[in-house]
């Protein structure tokens, strides 16, 4: 074990080659591409010693994994923003073909108005493409997701690409540390990949071909299922994952001092770090609130926001906006809990275009929020600038 | 050395200075020193070589759960004296805040010496003397570490002086260089407090 104090991009990339895929396929884009040049110095030190594929666009990129991992290799590859939007329709493909692609995903803004920073569009507007979704909140979370990512991807009864994201600079470009564990710690915990088909000369067999009506709709309804079985096995592996290196950052959801809340917040990524200092503040001041920090957004912790729901009333920030109606976390959050009458649920859409939320601005949104009048969602951060 | 207390700082400098370097160093030193949780990250977006950029650094005795920016520092470190005539640099400085600026001049020629603790070192002087440069400028961000112990009771020069050490592993005489030159400024800096 040594602690590394790096970026969120530089210790995602030092787990992904800790797990030893056989293929990366990438193409550079800010803020992702520190990342992808680390995989490279670990390529030409031979630490990384699978096939690196330097592709042409992200559409290859995503291409050229799917082709690799239909041929039964553990595959790695990494993009944000435009060039996941670039990937779209291969993403689909990755998830409906049932491959364990793992993919870093650095959560930036989509242009135009052209901008680097974060916020989680590009992400959320591929929600229903089938891919599993982590959204991380330190670097500790984000090397022990993508270990983590491997081993629910290409579980047996799972078989669905996963998506790891981490918030453009605010993780992908800041230093902290990080616990990384011993090689053999990794490879006693992932084991290889042993996939259950694969493309092979010896044995030749056709995979996606053409299929009626009938057979489509259970190749759809294989994946819900597979969806629906990974909320069990994601905090298996990361209660697994624990007991390896002793980090454990939450099931699909981290709970921070809900036990007696009233309130509850939901929030993803980098706010739900900043989320915890929003609550001891609240806190001190008396205020029983707590804070869900949604880890997994697919599959939805649906069971898991209800249980929420009949224990107090529910706040959402979303860093996202499906335009024409809300942030996506509050609309899954009110379909979540529409079964619990006495339940409010009331939301902020916050922090898009990289504006900054610091905890005071949390503060002031679970404080407004608690007076309890807002039934719609409210947007933060606009009136100051008009 | 560890201690809970936050202790925010704020990198002034022109692109290409190596503020985000100093930074990391800092932070890595400051984590060999007990304190457990430490962060540094860039002034996010493109970066123009000459610009005024910053940098920033977090150092605490725990976890740190902040993500935001650094709006009111403890400490602020000016890499390029220039600066002070286009950039704010005291804008959210806490009352009783450090100041540590590249200069030949002393802490008292400063006018908000008396608001401020000011400290200052020639860390330009310093590394000409030293030879630390890249395209023959010289350097500054190694040299400005070794005064950073003496404004902050949490980090100590040998543990910036290992930091450097890990970061030319395998560079011997630059290593050392970099590690004289932090030896000299921390010898030569002048605090008025």
């Amino acid at each position: 074990m040594s602690i590394v104090i790096d970026t969120g991009n530089r210790i995602a990339a030092k787990a992904a080659i800790m797990a030893k895929p056989d293929v990366v396929a990438a193409y550079p884009i800010t803020p992702q591409t520190t990342l992808v040049e680390a995989i490279a110095e670990y390529y030409a030190k031979k630490e990384f010693t699978g096939e690196y594929i330097c592709v042409e666009s992200e559409h290859s990129a995503m291409s050229a994994c799917i082709g690799a991992s239909a041929a039964g290799s553990r595959t790695f590859t990494a993009t944000s923003s435009h060039g996941l939007l670039l990937m779209h329709e291969m993403l689909h493909w990755a998830a409906l073909a049932r491959l364990p692609v793992v993919m870093c995903n650095i959560n930036r803004v989509i242009g135009p108005g052209w901008n680097i920073w974060v916020d989680e569009n590009d992400s959320i507007s591929q929600r229903d493409t089938g891919w599993i979704q982590f959204y991380c909140s330190s670097n500790q979370e984000i090397y022990d997701t993508v270990i983590q990512a491997f081993k629910i991807a290409e579980h047996a009864n799972i078989l669905l690409p996963v998506m790891v994201n981490l918030n453009a600079f605010i993780l992908s470009h800041t230093s902290m540390p990080a616990e990384i564990p011993e090689q053999r710690t990794v490879d006693d915990f992932l084991g290889p990949y042993i996939p259950g088909w694969k493309l092979d000369i010896e044995n030749p067999v056709t995979f996606g071909n053409i299929i009626g009506p009938d057979s489509y709709i259970k190749v759809r309804y294989a994946m819900q299922q597979a969806q629906m079985q990974a909320k069990q096995l994601i905090p298996q592996v990361a209660k697994e994952w624990k007991k390896h290196s002793g980090f454990f950052h939450g099931d699909l959801i981290e709970y921070f001092e809900c036990e007696d809340a009233e309130y509850i917040l939901l929030a993803m990524g980098a706010i739900g770090a900043e989320s915890k200092i929003a609550i001891k503040e609240l806190r001190s001041k008396g205020h029983k609130v707590g804070l869900a920090r949604v880890r997994v957004f697919r599959p939805f912790p649906t069971e898991d926001i209800i249980a929420l729901g009949k224990q107090a009333q529910l706040i959402v920030i979303d860093r996202n906006i499906s335009v024409g109606n809300e942030g996506a976390l509050f609309t899954e959050t009110k379909a979540a809990v529409s079964g619990i009458p006495e339940t409010s649920v009331q939301g902020y859409i916050a922090g898009l275009g990289g504006k900054d939320v610091t905890y005071q601005d949390i503060e002031t949104m679970v404080e407004k929020a608690m007076t309890g009048k807002a039934a719609h969602q409210l947007w933060y951060g606009v009136e100051e600038d008009r | 050395m560890a201690s809970k207390t936050l202790i925010e700082i704020v990198f002034h400098g022109r692109g290409g200075q190596g503020a985000v370097t100093a930074a990391n160093l800092l932070a890595t030193a400051a984590h060999q020193d007990g304190n457990k949780g430490v962060q540094a990250f860039p002034s996010f977006g493109a970066e123009r070589r000459g610009a005024p950029v910053r940098a920033f650094a977090r150092i605490s005795g725990d976890e740190i759960h902040l993500r935001s920016e650094i709006y009111t520092p403890d400490i602020v470190i000016v890499l390029d004296e220039s600066i002070l005539d286009i950039v704010d640099v005291l804008k959210g400085l806490k009352p009783q805040g450090n100041i540590l600026i590249n200069t030949r001049k002393k802490p008292t020629d400063f006018p908000f010496s008396n608001q401020f603790h000011v400290a200052t070192v020639d860390a330009t002087g310093i590394a000409i003397t030293h030879d630390i440069r890249v395209g023959g400028i010289p350097v500054v961000n190694t040299p400005i570490l070794g005064s950073i112990p003496r404004i902050l009771d949490r980090v100590t020069l040998a543990s910036i002086q290992d930091a450097i050490r890990s970061k030319w592993e395998g560079k011997a005489e630059l290593r050392e260089r970099n590690v004289q030159a932090t030896q000299d400024a921390y010898a030569k800096t002048e605090v008025n407090f």
